[in-house]
């Protein structure tokens, strides 16, 4: 941003005055004048005109100074600086909280950190998110929700185990949670503080920070755990998932395309939450447990890490969450009770729907409907 | 209204570390925050330099910028001060600020971080002036005494310098002109690039 004369605005003065007094002190300067004295004499050319190039060169132009790699005579009090600007570490005896750098004297990570997560981030996040709203609420008032083509049946088939609606829900309602109480750290000092006022935000933000610090871990397990419970069902089958990105997903057009358990959206949300999320996750622990002498850089990058990869799973979350909700109907109703609806199933998942029907369990001994029966309701 | 800097000349800095204690028993501050630290450069190598470096009350400071619940605020003397009735303890400023400055006292189990704590030119924070709730939450407001950080003020070699600006710039380069060598003030180009 500033321009380097602007930042060194006080250096330049000084740099002035060094110059003045360098050449008023020169002779009164035991170390320092007499050798700047004889270079400055050579090129001058008083007597010492003769000397061949090659030998002047190798001259040491200023006491102390060395040689760098390229063999070029460098001041190395200049490379001190030069390196403490470039966040070279010192030794300090002093015990502190910073971290393990906290021997670096000038750390610049922080203020790319500060220029993206205001600058960027915030504006493409902020932006982004309230572009897929409108995006989703654009779709519900053109087409409305998607209607069940014949109704509900009144027969319904187990889709979603008590433990798989469990894991779910767990993962669901922490994602809130956190979703939440993220966007606050991000977005509240320009969104809630003019409503709020300051008190009464740091107040919530301090519960929002442990809210969101305490129960990050256990969002990790839940995503841990949907990854094993839902992993190798959402494995890809190109030929399927091909055949259902070509007719839109139902979504777009009129078409109902073929699908089996899940299809391709809901395998791309699932490994969305599973990759994305677990980035997310781990990226979330190197903050959340900083007395492992994690540097600022690294809490810097999982930082932005964090907040990219949390934003970009938001967005697909909104998506989920619609479609899951008022944008497809019976679908709710699946992961509430466990059971849908056959023509639901058949709409949606015909492929999953002719694996249950087809092959038929073993009759009934006990008078109850066995699993995996359609079950009048 | 003057414009407060701290300066500190490597050339005359002896890694005492007295600015250290000074800061630590003035302003009576949490066990295991130093609100001031000494890094040597070199340590041990012939040339080794000493800084002694706190908050440098950034102009554009970037620890205000980033605050989520913008605790800071920056007086008319250009001193970077925070309130931590608002304070989170997020550490949002720890990871904007160049120079470590900001501190947190561990609170509780998992590294949870206390709400920052950071030098504040012995300026105190937005309680009273002199007030107990001032001190127990900030330390000694020296300023509204006027005198100034107790650091530079008993710094044995006056390598620490801290007050008004013009001043503090004034008498290095009375030093450089004395002494020769070049000019380092140290940390302004990144806190003052004004």
């Amino acid at each position: 941003m500033n321009t380097v004369a602007k930042r060194e605005h006080p250096l330049v003065l000084l740099a002035l005055c060094w110059g003045l007094a360098a050449g008023l002190v020169m002779g009164l300067d035991g170390g320092f004048g007499p050798a700047r004295a004889e270079t400055a004499a050579a090129p001058a050319g008083q007597g010492t005109a003769a000397a061949p190039a090659g030998e002047a060169q190798d001259a040491v132009p200023h006491p102390g100074w060395t040689r760098d790699a390229d063999g070029k005579w460098v001041n190395p009090r200049a490379r001190t600086w030069r390196e403490v600007r470039e966040g070279y570490g010192g030794y300090t005896a002093v015990v502190g909280t910073a971290g393990d750098d906290k021997g670096v004297l000038i750390q610049n990570g922080g203020e790319n950190w500060r220029q993206l997560r205001n600058g960027p981030v915030a504006a493409v996040a902020g932006w982004g998110l309230l572009g897929v709203v409108g995006i989703l609420a654009a779709y519900f008032a053109l087409r409305g929700s998607v209607r069940l083509d014949h109704g509900r049946s009144g027969l319904t088939v187990p889709r979603w185990s008590a433990v798989s609606r469990f894991i779910h829900w767990y993962t669901a309602v922490l994602f809130v949670v956190l979703a939440l109480t993220g966007l606050s750290l991000l977005f509240g000092r320009h969104l809630l503080i003019p409503l709020l006022g300051k008190s009464a935000f740091a107040a919530y933000a301090g519960f929002a920070k442990a809210f969101h610090n305490y129960l990050g871990p256990f969002f990790g397990v839940g995503v841990l755990a949907l990854a094993l419970a839902w992993g190798r069902a959402n494995l890809f089958a190109p030929r399927e998932d091909v055949a259902w990105i070509k007719a839109g997903g139902g979504l777009v057009g009129k078409g109902h395309p073929s699908a089996g358990r899940f299809n391709f959206g809901e395998k791309t949300w699932f490994w969305v939450v599973v990759l994305v999320g677990g980035a997310v996750v781990a990226s979330g622990l190197v903050l959340d447990f900083p007395q492992f002498g994690q540097t600022r850089q690294t809490m810097q990058w999982a930082h932005l890490v964090h907040v990219v990869l949390a934003m970009a799973m938001l967005a697909f979350a909104l998506g989920h969450i619609y479609i899951g909700s008022i944008g497809s109907e019976g679908s709710l109703q699946g992961m509430v009770t466990g059971r849908v609806d056959v023509n639901w199933a058949k709409q949606h998942h015909d492929l999953w729907y002719d694996e249950i029907s087809a092959e038929p369990p073993p009759p009934p001994a006990t008078g109850r409907t066995p699993p995996g029966r359609p079950q009048r309701v | 209204m003057a414009r407060m800097k701290f300066l500190c000349d490597a050339e005359r800095c002896i890694e005492c570390n007295a600015c250290v204690t000074a800061c630590k028993n003035e302003n009576e501050v949490p066990w295991g925050v130093n609100r001031r630290r000494v890094v040597t450069l070199d340590d041990g190598v012939p040339g080794e330099k000493s800084i002694s470096v706190a908050c440098m009350h950034c102009s554009d400071a970037p620890c205000m910028a980033v605050c989520p619940v913008d605790c800071f605020y920056q007086t008319a003397d250009g001193l970077v001060l925070h309130d931590k009735d608002l304070c989170i303890g997020c550490g949002y400023c720890f990871y904007a600020c160049p120079f470590g400055a900001p501190q947190y006292p561990q609170k509780s189990a998992f590294g949870t971080r206390g709400k920052m704590d950071k030098c504040t030119f012995c300026a105190g924070g937005p309680e009273a002036d002199g007030s107990e709730e001032e001190f127990h939450k900030y330390g000694r407001n020296r300023i509204a005494e006027g005198k100034l950080p107790l650091c530079a003020e008993m710094c044995s070699t006056k390598a620490l310098l801290a007050g008004d600006g013009d001043v503090v710039a004034d008498i290095f380069r009375k030093r450089v002109i004395q002494r020769g060598g070049r000019p380092q003030t140290w940390g302004w180009d990144k806190a003052y690039p004004e």
